[in-house]
């Protein structure tokens, strides 16, 4: 694979981990140093931070599907200060750029978290997730094309860091997000999140998931995320960094082909830690064989 | 949860899945005992760490077109590039892999989590196993090589098939008193360290039977360690889905556990897989249907 630029941040190659779908410092507790030396991604994307610590939410979390996985994590992390001062020193000794994905319940939380995660060195993007609730409005940031420019509009004066708001695809015209977030001056988009969605304990017939609804991942979804990435991309100038379903280079190499200038694996690395690695060479090799048919 | 310490029962994974070639598969009474060559991996894992599991084809398409996440279970034996792993066919996942033959290929990703830690210095150890939980104590009481003494507890006669693989003879309850003793595994506890409570207890079992563990030996004051189930899509970490409440507030079955102090837990009554109602009884450890 060459070597690509994302928001003038030189990468190795365009394979990216979805955010909160590969944990580098509990993996380097089960794998050792040898992760390091054989990371799967080109660049790391970390789990979403919240201003405040979160515990996440209520076990039974996960409900597997028909190739998928409904999940109900409910954002665990240390928050802003414990993220600053224990996670981001480890996440620095990775070999590849770090990008630091962000969420406020507010326009002034979110703001806090650009300026304060975009001060730091060790992060070379900033990505906004937007799928949630602002408590002031009660809409989704992402759901909505003005919520969402008024978010990228507050913070995109407080960094000089490339920011890269995390489109929802719970949202009606997920291309009118996208150009909303390009004109309040988004350096990139990533799609999709998960999805909504929803399962049932058989036995009560009451949602098994401690968060009620969980978000839909997998296979299941790359059909939907192939079409979204394509849109988007149609919508907007800036790089698109397209997700959902990715377990082969053959999937990758979809998603650019409608558009995107980066892919990201996410629930493949739950069945394959070094997913991120096979997809990246069966995306090379793919390429060269393209490359060998044109000549 | 801070990083546990550099001393704990871990052995490092490979980063990646591989695939182990299927050598037996045989019948032990309700369950199925299949050993794999796993010349890529650690050829010592720790008792109490586990795998995830998958078959190298046809994974998918079964009940509920799943499974899709590979299942998580704790190896019974590990010797020279042999792993071996006991497990009951209750659900699309442990269907697909009991029904693996010779010659055919497993995919796993492991060892993984932190196994047993040694008992606590002047204590006897006490191996208690319920139904397929049985599983990590087999490895643990080979690793001890001493006089352990194992208790367990099974369903019926069929399932308590599973004890002749232990060394020297276990005490044995089955609820409906086909094998052994009438009753709970606990109850054989309870005698046990009622003669001698100088003793560090390893169980591994249902969620009943590991509250009922964990309260006996808070009540006696007996060190215990206990073996959890929940249910994980990744195992190294990655998708914060196997946690379980404890003092300490949520900690990931995956990477602090499967093995837990059971003084971290207000109750052991824990843990469900996914895609799946409870199935009680099934526990290798890990997770998974």
């Amino acid at each position: 694979l060459s070597a690509i630029e994302l928001c003038g941040v030189p990468l190795a190659g365009p394979v990216l981990n979805g955010s909160g779908t590969f944990d580098a410092i509990a993996a380097r507790r089960a794998f050792g140093e040898v992760l390091l030396e054989r990371f799967p991604f080109h660049a790391f994307v970390s789990k979403t931070i919240t201003l405040e610590p979160r515990q996440g939410n209520p076990p039974p979390r996960l409900w597997e599907t028909a190739a998928g996985l409904i999940n109900s994590i409910g954002l665990p992390n240390r928050g802003l200060e414990g993220f600053l001062a224990s996670d981001l020193p480890e996440l620095a000794e990775l070999p590849v750029p770090l990008m630091v994905s962000v969420m406020g319940f507010s326009r002034d939380e979110l703001a806090t978290l650009v300026a304060r995660v975009g001060d730091r060195d060790e992060v070379a993007l900033i990505e906004l997730n937007v799928s949630c609730p602002n408590v002031e409005t009660g809409l989704v940031m992402g759901a909505d094309p003005a919520e969402t420019a008024r978010a990228v509009e507050r913070v995109r004066p407080l960094t000089g860091k490339p920011v890269i708001v995390k489109l929802t695809p719970n949202a009606a015209q997920p291309a009118a997000v996208a150009r909303a977030a390009q004109e309040a001056g988004a350096d990139a988009v990533a799609l999709i999140n998960t999805l909504k969605g929803m399962a049932l304990d058989p036995r009560t017939a009451r949602p098994w998931l401690g968060g009620r609804t969980g978000g839909v991942s997998g296979p299941a979804v790359r059909a939907i995320a192939l079409e979204q990435v394509a849109a988007v991309a149609r919508a907007v100038d800036i790089p698109v960094i397209g997700m959902g379903g990715v377990a082969s280079g053959r999937h990758a190499a979809d998603l650019l082909a409608a558009g995107a200038a980066c892919v990201a694996v996410g629930t493949e690395s739950f069945r394959d830690p070094a997913a991120g690695r096979r997809v990246a060479a069966e995306l090379a090799s793919l390429q060269l064989a393209g490359a060998a048919q044109i000549k | 949860v801070s990083a546990a310490p550099r001393t704990e029962p871990r052995t490092l994974a490979p980063p990646e899945r591989r695939t182990a070639g299927v050598g037996r598969v045989e019948r032990v009474g309700a369950y199925h005992l299949i050993t794999a060559f796993d010349a890529a991996g650690p050829a010592h894992p720790r008792p109490g760490q586990f795998y995830m599991l998958s078959a190298a084809e046809r994974w998918g398409g079964g009940g509920d077109e799943r499974p899709y996440l590979p299942r998580a279970f704790s190896h019974a034996r590990a010797r020279a590039g042999e792993l071996t792993f006991l497990l009951e066919a209750v659900g699309p996942g442990t269907e697909r892999v009991a029904e693996l033959r010779a010659g055919e290929r497993l995919a796993l990703v492991g060892p993984l989590g932190v196994g047993w830690r040694p008992p606590r210095e002047g204590t006897r150890p006490v191996l208690v196993g319920g139904g397929i939980g049985a599983a990590p104590l087999l490895c643990l009481q080979d690793e001890l090589s001493s006089d352990a003494v194992v208790l367990l507890g099974f369903r019926s006669r069929a399932h308590a098939e599973a004890a002749a693989l232990f060394a020297g003879s276990a005490a044995l309850a089955t609820d409906d008193g086909s094998a052994g003793r009438a009753g709970l595994v606990t109850d054989l506890l309870r005698e046990q360290l009622g003669a001698d409570p100088a003793a560090t207890v390893f169980a591994c079992g249902p969620p009943a039977m590991l509250e009922a563990v964990r309260a006996l030996c808070a009540e006696l004051g007996v060190s215990a360690q206990l073996a959890l189930e929940s249910g994980m899509a990744c195992g190294f970490g990655a998708c914060f889905g196997c946690v379980v409440p404890t003092v300490d507030g949520y900690v990931r079955l995956c990477v602090d556990g499967p093995v837990l102090d059971a003084e971290l837990l207000e109750s052991a009554f824990v843990g469900q897989a996914p895609g799946s109602a409870g199935c009680a009884g099934s526990v290798s450890g890990g997770a998974g249907h």
